[in-house]
């Protein structure tokens, strides 16, 4: 097993704690926002999807793929933070405190 | 930019993104966490833009931004809040649909030219593309539910576990040779495979345990990312994967225990189908006698009350009343009345759906009461509004071990004082069973649709 791998799973493991310990803060008032939010953080694959697209592959086939994957990661980010603002923009606390 | 540059760099995305959830402990910071969030997604885009490895495909990635963009844009500006959850179902699944592609072309550029998989990074990519594949088929389903363009009703047939089973074993099985043998077309036979398995796995479930599936799916999407990670050697993807899957996972868990429900028996139950028995729906609330009411009776309720709290379910958003219910809400608290409204954590079709359908209304966050808060001040409740909830109000799951939601958390709406159930009609609701709640001698029904049944107590408050 390579060294590279081995840090990468430690990474793995410790943001999957981080994300278990953040998350849990989260009140149920929020979470649908939490699971959009989220959703556009997975939009994240962008950065793969530009990876794969920016190194050389011969092929029209490839470069379909490719093109589609860059389609479904940009909707992702783009869909998924603009709909959470959307939410999160709604959520108001009582205007006059008497 | 070299790799170690790069890798520096994500550091940034990678703490927006801890931030972005960190905020949404709160609502007062929850929308600046999101915008932290886009800004650090932002910086990883051009950090990858600039990476080295990263030399032709401008045209694609152009033409490709442009199109996901304007799908975006369009898709988050104009979803309505009731369909909030087909809305977070096809970004979860185009989510992973992109993951379960990066692999394929990372596959085919690499190993079917060089001829070479490692385990490790071949274990990742058919785990990525198997993941990927499963959360973009059963998303899609999942939204085709939601939309109602496929029946909400579980869809099963003899051995459907079965069927299920064979397609998934298929599935790790051409994927292992794929990875073995380094076969291209083996690893898009078991995209393809493992797409068929997401549809057949979401369409036995039920369209009332959709919330446990879309956060499933979405812990799925996330473990995909972090399995690309591994595939492309990407700390921000391994990161940003793992902290979606904890997230969804956490959420799935949260919902089976809402519902008193083993994640297993939700998605290989078809528990769903009890509704489908006409027996049971038909039954109705025999023998026990439902005492009705009129709007004008009510009116006089409310208005000498001191606290009411209001019990808002799924059939409120389908009546569209929120923005009524809050008028009706705002009129008695100007009349002195303490207003609140208890949420039950799956009212709604996904979690904290019913949050955002109310904030929509300009309800104020600080009225909404989640169910743990709100349980202890029942019975110092005068009146109850239940308005298009049913089994999280039902007392059965309480105290008859006989009953299908036995041992769920409900509202304990049958504590207070007086209670008041605006309701079409006598049907049940999704679990199929009657609700004692109706038949108590406290409770009175206020029948017809739910804005007009509200419309009407408004008026009848102004001129009590």
């Amino acid at each position: 097993m390579s060294a590279q791998f081995v840090t990468e799973l430690t990474i793995l493991m410790l943001a999957i704690f981080l994300g278990f310990e953040v998350i849990s803060k989260v009140p149920t008032l929020l979470h649908t926002p939490l699971m959009s939010g989220t959703n556009a953080i997975h939009g994240i694959v962008i950065v793969g999807a530009i990876i794969v697209t920016g190194a050389h592959h011969p092929g029209l086939f490839m470069k379909i793929v490719c093109f589609v994957a860059i389609v479904l990661a940009t909707a992702n980010v783009v869909g998924g933070f603009v709909v959470t603002d959307r939410m999160l923009e709604m959520f108001k606390k009582r205007r006059d405190e008497p | 930019m070299s790799q170690n540059t790069a890798n520096l760099l994500y550091l940034i995305p990678m703490a927006a993104f801890i931030l972005a959830l960190h905020f949404l402990s709160s609502p007062r910071h929850a929308r600046l966490g999101n915008q932290i969030g886009a800004i650090g997604m932002l910086v990883a885009i051009i950090v990858t833009l600039l990476k080295e490895e990263v030399v032709t495909g401008w045209w694609i990635m152009l033409a490709g931004g442009i199109v996901g963009t304007v799908i975006g844009v369009v898709g988050a500006r104009t979803v309505k809040m009731t369909a909030m959850p087909q809305m977070v179902a096809l970004f979860n699944g185009v989510g992973g649909g992109a993951a379960a592609l990066i692999s394929v072309v990372e596959f085919h550029g690499v190993w079917a030219n060089v001829g070479e998989v490692g385990v490790e990074r071949g274990v990742a990519t058919v785990f990525s593309a198997l993941i990927g594949s499963i959360s973009f088929a059963g998303s899609m389903v999942a939204f085709g539910k939601l939309q109602e363009l496929i029946s909400g009703r579980p869809i099963t047939y003899p051995g459907t576990q079965f069927v299920n089973a064979a397609v998934f074993v298929g599935a790790i099985g051409v994927g292992t040779w794929a990875m073995v043998d380094v076969r291209f077309w083996a690893l898009v036979a078991m995209v393809g495979l493992a797409a068929l398995f997401g549809v057949l796995f979401v369409l036995p479930i039920g369209g009332a345990d959709m919330p446990v599936v879309i956060s499933l799916l979405n812990a799925f999407t996330g473990l995909a990312a972090a399995a690309t990670g591994f595939v492309l050697h990407s700390n921000i993807l391994i990161v940003s994967g793992a902290l979606v899957g904890a997230s969804g996972t956490l959420l799935t868990m949260l919902m089976g225990r809402a519902m008193n429900r083993s994640i297993a028996n939700v998605l290989f139950g078809a528990f769903g189908k009890v509704v489908a028995g006409p027996a049971m729906a038909a039954s109705g609330a025999d023998g026990a006698s439902v005492r009705s009411t009129t709007a004008d009776d009510v009116a006089v309720m409310l208005a000498y009350a001191q606290r009411v709290v209001v019990v808002p379910g799924y059939g409120l958003a389908v009546a569209q009343a929120q923005h009524e219910v809050r008028q009706l809400a705002e009129l008695l608290e100007a009349k002195g009345i303490d207003v609140k409204y208890a949420i039950h954590p799956v009212a709604g079709r996904m979690p904290g759906h019913m949050n955002v359908l109310l904030a929509e209304a300009n309800v104020p966050y600080d009225q909404l009461k989640e169910m743990d808060e709100i349980n202890p001040d029942f019975p110092r409740t005068d009146v109850a509004l239940v308005i298009g909830a049913n089994d999280v109000t039902n007392p059965a799951a309480r105290n008859n071990p006989g009953s299908p939601i036995y041992g769920m958390p409900i509202l304990n709406v049958d504590q207070a004082q007086q209670v008041i159930v605006l309701k079409r009609s006598m049907r049940p609701g999704f679990a199929g069973i009657d609700n004692e709640l109706y038949t108590e001698p406290k409770t009175a029904m206020l029948f017809g649709d739910a804005k007009e049944s509200v419309q009407n107590l408004i008026q009848a408050v102004k001129s009590v």
